[in-house]
C-alpha cells in the first residue's frame, strides 16, 4: 500500500476506465463525438406519436435501438445495456463479472397511456369506470408482464442480472442532476474503501405524449420548432426552453490503485463532487443563486481545485431563460474574473436535454473533451445574450488543451450537483 | 461492538401512521400492557385492505396552505414526518444545522390524478385515432402541478422547501430496496466521515388506486378480510399497504455529543444484497447477510422486527431464514410490524428502524400478532433489535439497532 495514490485529503482516487454512450446523435462514443465535433444536432421532429396541435414538436429521440413497441422502461434499459457494453469493452471488463456496485439513474416508473388503455379495454368488469375497471383487469393475472414498467427496481435489476455487479443495485433520482449523482455515489464508495470499482449509469427515454406535455405545461420546452435542429439555443438571447431528449451513458469508475494494478487505461480522474439543495421553490432556484453557488464551491473544495484551475466548463446549459442566466450568475460568483477566460459550452445545443441521463451523458462528453483536446461547440449561438457574457465556444468546435473540467447538473426539486474531472495524475 | 466517535446515533424520530403521530403514540405500542389493534379500511378499495393515515393537522408541520396545495398525499405525509423528526432532534428552525443536514429519501413514483386518468380513458374509449391523446385530450386534461406530484425526488424537494434542509439531497428508488439504499447510504457516509448529520426516511400513501394498480399488476396485494402477515400464506399471500411517514435523524456520535443531543439508539450496521429469488435464494442471501452483520453476537434471544410484507413466496423464505437463525444458536423473538401498521414499501425499513430505536430506548417490544411460532414472548427488555427487509420482489437487507452507550439515552 506504500505506493497507493491518495488525493489532497488522503482519500483513494477514483478514475474512469470505461465509457459508453447512446444519444440522438448515435450509438457509441465514435458516432457521438463525430457529431459533437462537427456541431451536428441530433434533434428532430417527433415521429413516435402525432404532435399536430402541440406547442413543442421537437425532441432528441433515440429511434435506432430496435425496441418495439416503445416504452420508457424498455428503451431506457436497451440504451443502458448498450452503454455498459461499450464501457466494459473499453475498460476490458468481462460481462457478468463487474467487481463493484451498480448505481443507476432511471426515469420514472409509471403508467404510460398504451398500458392504461390495454387494461381498460381488456378488463373483465367494463361496467365499472376508472381504476376500478383497471384493477379488475390486473386481478386476472394476465398483465404480469406489465409490472416491470411500474417497478423502480426493474431497470437496475435487468442491468445487475446481465452485468453481475456486487450487492444490491442502487437506483437513484435527483431529477436532472441524477447522472452526476451516480458518479458522486460511485466516487464516494471508492473513497471510503467500500469497493475498488463502481458502475455508474444514467438512462432516460421519456419522449411520450405525457412526458412531453407535462414539461410543456411547466413552460420548460422550446417552441421554436422550425427547423428542429435550431430549437435548442443555450445562452442565446432568443433561447426559449429546452428540448426533451433521450440517451444513456455508463462510466466504469475504479480506484486508481486497482486500475493501475490491472493495467487499465485511465481515461480521467474524478477529482471531486459536490451538491447543495435549494429550498426556494420546487422548480426555480434562489434568485441569488446561493444553492448553485454552494454546489460549485463544495465541488471545487472536494476536488482540491482552485477556481482558476478550471479551464473548461461543460454547462448544464438547458436553453431555458432561467437556467442559463442562473448558471452564469453562479459561475461568475465563484470563478470571478477568471470566468471570462474559461470556455463553456452546452452539449444540449446538439443532443437536447436527456433529463435523468444528462449528467452521465455530459460526463462522457467532458472526458472526451479532455482526451481529444477539442471543445465541442454551443451551436445555434446566433444572438448573444448581453446579460450572459461567456465564451460559449460558439457554433464551431475549437482545439484547446484542457486539464480540468467542471460539469454542472441542476434539477427540479432544488437539486444541484457538480463534478470535476481531470486527466491522469502525473 | 466497540464504540467510536463515528457511531451512528438515532437522535430524532418522526413517525406518522394509521395508529397516530409522533414518538409517544408509537412508543405506546411497545408498552408491556399494550394491546394495539391495526386500523383498517376494508371498504374503500375492496377487495383490497389498506391502513389509512390517522387524522393529522397538516398545518402543524406544513404551515403554509400554498405548500400543502403544491403536494399530494405521499408528499404531505413525508414532509409532515420529516418535520416531526427534525423537531424531535432539535434541528428544526436552526439554519446552521439545516444547511448541512443531508437529506436521504426513499421514494417510489408519486401520485397520479386518478380522476384525470378516468376522464382521459373514457374519452379514448373505442377511438382509433392515435393522435387524439396527444393533440386533444392530454393538453387540456393535465395541469402543471400534476407532474410535481409524480416526480420521485419531489418529496425531498418539498422537505427542502418546507423545512429548509439543504446540505444535500438524494432520493433512492426501487421499492423496499430504496429504503435499504437510503439507510445504507447515510450510515456509510457517517461511518466514513463523509457526513455527520442526516435526515433519512420516506412515506407511503396507501389510499391510492394508482398505487394499488401498480402492485396488483404483479399480483402482490392481499385481497379479502384482513389477516396478519404470517397468516396469509395459505391464501396465496399479499401485502396490505399502510400509510406511513417515517424519518430518522442519524448523526455521528461526536456531532451529537458536541451539540448535546441524546440518542435513542445506535445503528450498528445495515447490509443488503439482491438474489435472483429462485427457491431458497432469498433465505440463503439473508443468512449470509446475518452472518456478516451479527456473526459475533452472543447466542441468545434476539428480538427481530421483521419487515415481512406477506407476499409469497418471499415471506416463506423469510420464515426459513428465521429458522436458520435458530440453527445458528439464536432464539429469534419476531414481530412482523407490518401486521400492525401495514406495509410501507419504500418507507417500511425506516419505520422498522424507528420502532427498533424506540424499543431499545424504552425497553419495550411489540406484542405478538400471531401466525408464527417465533412471535413468542420476549424475556426482559431488548438491548438490540434486528430489523429485516425482504423486498416483495427483490432485495434482501438487515439492520442492527443497539442501545447507545456513552450518551444519556432518551
Amino acid at each position: 500500500m506504500a505506493s497507493s495514490v491518495r488525493d489532497h485529503r488522503g482519500r483513494p482516487v477514483a478514475v474512469v476506465t470505461g465509457m459508453g454512450i447512446v444519444t440522438s446523435l448515435g450509438r457509441g462514443k465514435a458516432e457521438n463525438w463525430a457529431g459533437l465535433a462537427a456541431g451536428r444536432s441530433g434533434l428532430k421532429r417527433i415521429t413516435r406519436f402525432p404532435t399536430d396541435g402541440l406547442k413543442s414538436t421537437v425532441a432528441g429521440t433515440v429511434d435506432f435501438m430496435d425496441v418495439s413497441p416503445y416504452s420508457a422502461h424498455d428503451l431506457s434499459l436497451a440504451m443502458a445495456m448498450a452503454a455498459v457494453e461499450e464501457a466494459f469493452g473499453e475498460a476490458r471488463i468481462e460481462t457478468a463479472m463487474f467487481p463493484g456496485p451498480l448505481i443507476v439513474a432511471t426515469p420514472p416508473s409509471e403508467f404510460e397511456w398504451p398500458l392504461l388503455r390495454q387494461l381498460y379495454e381488456g378488463s373483465p368488469e367494463p361496467q365499472h369506470g376508472g381504476y376500478r375497471r383497471l384493477l379488475a383487469a390486473a386481478r386476472t393475472g394476465n398483465y404480469r408482464g406489465m409490472a416491470r414498467h411500474l417497478r423502480f427496481a426493474s431497470i437496475a435489476d435487468g442491468l445487475k442480472e446481465k452485468f453481475g455487479c456486487s450487492g444490491e443495485p442502487v437506483s437513484i433520482c435527483t431529477a436532472c442532476a441524477s447522472g452526476t449523482t451516480t458518479i458522486q455515489l460511485g466516487m464516494e464508495a471508492i473513497r471510503r474503501g467500500q469497493a475498488d470499482a463502481a458502475l455508474c449509469i444514467g438512462a432516460d427515454a421519456t419522449v411520450h405524449p405525457e412526458g412531453l406535455i407535462r414539461f410543456s405545461l411547466l413552460s420548460a420546452l422550446s417552441t421554436q420548432n422550425d427547423p428542429p435542429e435550431k430549437a435548442s439555443r443555450p445562452f442565446s438571447k432568443n433561447r426559449d426552453g429546452f428540448v426533451i431528449a433521450e440517451g444513456a451513458a455508463a462510466l466504469v469508475l475504479e480506484s486508481y490503485d486497482a486500475a493501475r494494478a490491472r493495467g487499465a487505461t485511465v481515461l480521467g480522474v474524478v477529482r471531486g463532487c459536490g451538491e447543495k439543495a435549494d429550498d426556494f421553490h420546487r422548480t426555480r432556484s434562489r434568485p441569488d443563486g446561493a444553492a448553485i453557488i454552494g454546489a460549485i464551491r463544495k465541488t471545487l473544495g472536494d476536488a482540491g481545485v482552485a477556481p482558476d484551475e478550471i479551464d473548461y466548463i461543460n454547462a448544464h446549459g438547458t436553453s431555458t431563460p432561467e437556467n442559463d442566466k442562473m448558471e452564469y450568475l453562479s459561475l461568475k460568483a465563484v470563478l470571478g474574473d477568471h470566468l471570462a477566460r474559461v470556455p463553456i459550452s452546452s452539449n444540449k445545443s446538439m443532443v437536447g436535454h436527456t433529463l435523468i441521463a444528462a449528467g452521465s451523458v455530459e460526463a462522457v462528453f467532458s472526458l472526451l473533451t479532455l482526451r481529444n483536446g477539442l471543445l465541442p461547440p454551443t451551436i445555434n449561438y446566433d444572438v448573444p445574450d448581453p446579460d450572459i457574457p461567456l465564451d460559449v465556444v460558439p457554433n464551431a468546435a475549437r482545439a484547446a488543451a484542457v486539464k480540468t473540467v467542471l460539469s454542472n447538473s441542476f434539477g427540479f426539486g432544488g437539486q444541484n450537483a457538480c463534478v470535476v474531472f481531470s486527466g491522469e495524475p502525473a | 461492538m466497540r464504540e467510536t466517535p463515528r457511531d451512528v446515533w438515532v437522535t430524532g424520530i418522526g413517525l406518522v401512521s394509521s395508529l397516530g403521530e409522533g414518538v409517544e403514540a408509537h412508543a405506546a405500542l411497545l408498552a408491556p400492557a399494550a394491546e394495539p389493534a391495526p386500523v383498517l379500511d376494508e371498504a374503500a378499495f375492496a377487495p383490497y385492505v389498506v391502513h389509512p393515515l390517522a387524522p393529522i393537522d397538516l398545518s402543524k408541520q406544513i404551515p403554509k396552505k400554498s405548500d400543502q396545495r403544491q403536494m399530494e398525499g405521499w408528499q404531505r405525509i413525508g414532509v409532515y414526518a420529516a418535520g416531526l423528526a427534525l423537531t424531535d432532534a432539535g434541528i428544526a428552525g436552526k439554519p446552521e444545522l439545516l444547511d448541512r443536514t443531508g437529506l436521504v429519501v426513499a421514494a417510489g413514483s408519486g401520485e397520479r390524478d386518478t380522476s384525470v386518468d378516468r376522464t382521459v380513458l373514457e374519452k379514448l374509449d373505442g377511438r382509433e385515432d392515435t393522435g387524439l391523446l396527444a393533440k386533444e385530450i392530454l393538453p387540456s386534461a393535465l395541469r402543471p402541478t400534476l407532474f410535481l406530484a409524480q416526480l420521485s425526488n419531489l418529496l425531498a424537494g418539498n422537505i427542502s422547501v418546507v423545512h429548509n434542509v439543504t446540505g444535500s439531497s438524494r432520493t433512492f428508488m426501487g421499492e423496499e430496496m430504496a429504503g435499504l439504499a437510503a439507510a445504507e447510504n447515510a450510515v456509510r457516509r457517517i461511518v466514513a466521515g463523509q457526513g455527520e448529520l442526516f435526515l433519512v426516511g420516506g412515506s407511503l400513501n396507501s389510499e391510492r388506486e394508482d398505487l394499488l394498480l401498480g402492485y396488483e399488476l404483479g399480483r402482490n396485494l392481499w385481497r379479502g378480510p384482513f389477516r396478519p402477515v404470517w397468516a396469509r400464506r395459505q391464501a396465496g399471500g399479499g401485502f396490505v399497504p399502510g400509510s406511513v411517514g417515517a424519518f430518522l435523524v442519524l448523526e455521528a456520535r461526536a456531532h451529537a455529543e458536541a451539540r448535546g443531543a441524546r440518542p435513542y439508539a445506535r445503528i450498528a450496521g445495515v447490509v443488503s444484497d439482491r438474489s435472483n429469488r429462485a427457491t431458497g435464494e432469498a433465505r440463503a442471501s439473508g443468512l449470509r447477510l446475518f452472518q456478516s452483520l451479527c456473526g459475533a453476537l452472543p447466542r441468545a434471544q434476539l428480538p427481530v422486527l421483521s419487515g415481512a410484507s406477506g407476499v409469497e413466496p418471499v415471506t416463506g423464505e423469510e420464515r426459513g431464514f428465521l429458522d436458520d437463525l435458530r440453527a445458528e444458536g439464536f432464539d429469534p423473538v419476531v414481530r412482523a410490524y407490518g401486521s400492525l401498521l401495514g406495509h410501507g414499501v419504500e418507507a417500511h425499513l425506516a419505520t422498522g428502524l424507528a420502532l427498533a430505536a424506540l424499543a431499545v430506548s424504552r425497553g419495550g417490544f411489540l406484542p405478538p400478532s400471531g401466525g408464527l411460532d417465533a412471535e413468542h414472548r420476549l424475556d426482559g427488555s431488548p438491548g438490540r433489535v434486528l430489523v429485516t427487509s425482504f423486498g416483495h420482489w427483490r432485495g434482501e437487507g438487515l439492520a442492527l439497532v443497539e442501545a447507545a452507550g456513552g450518551g444519556e439515552a432518551r
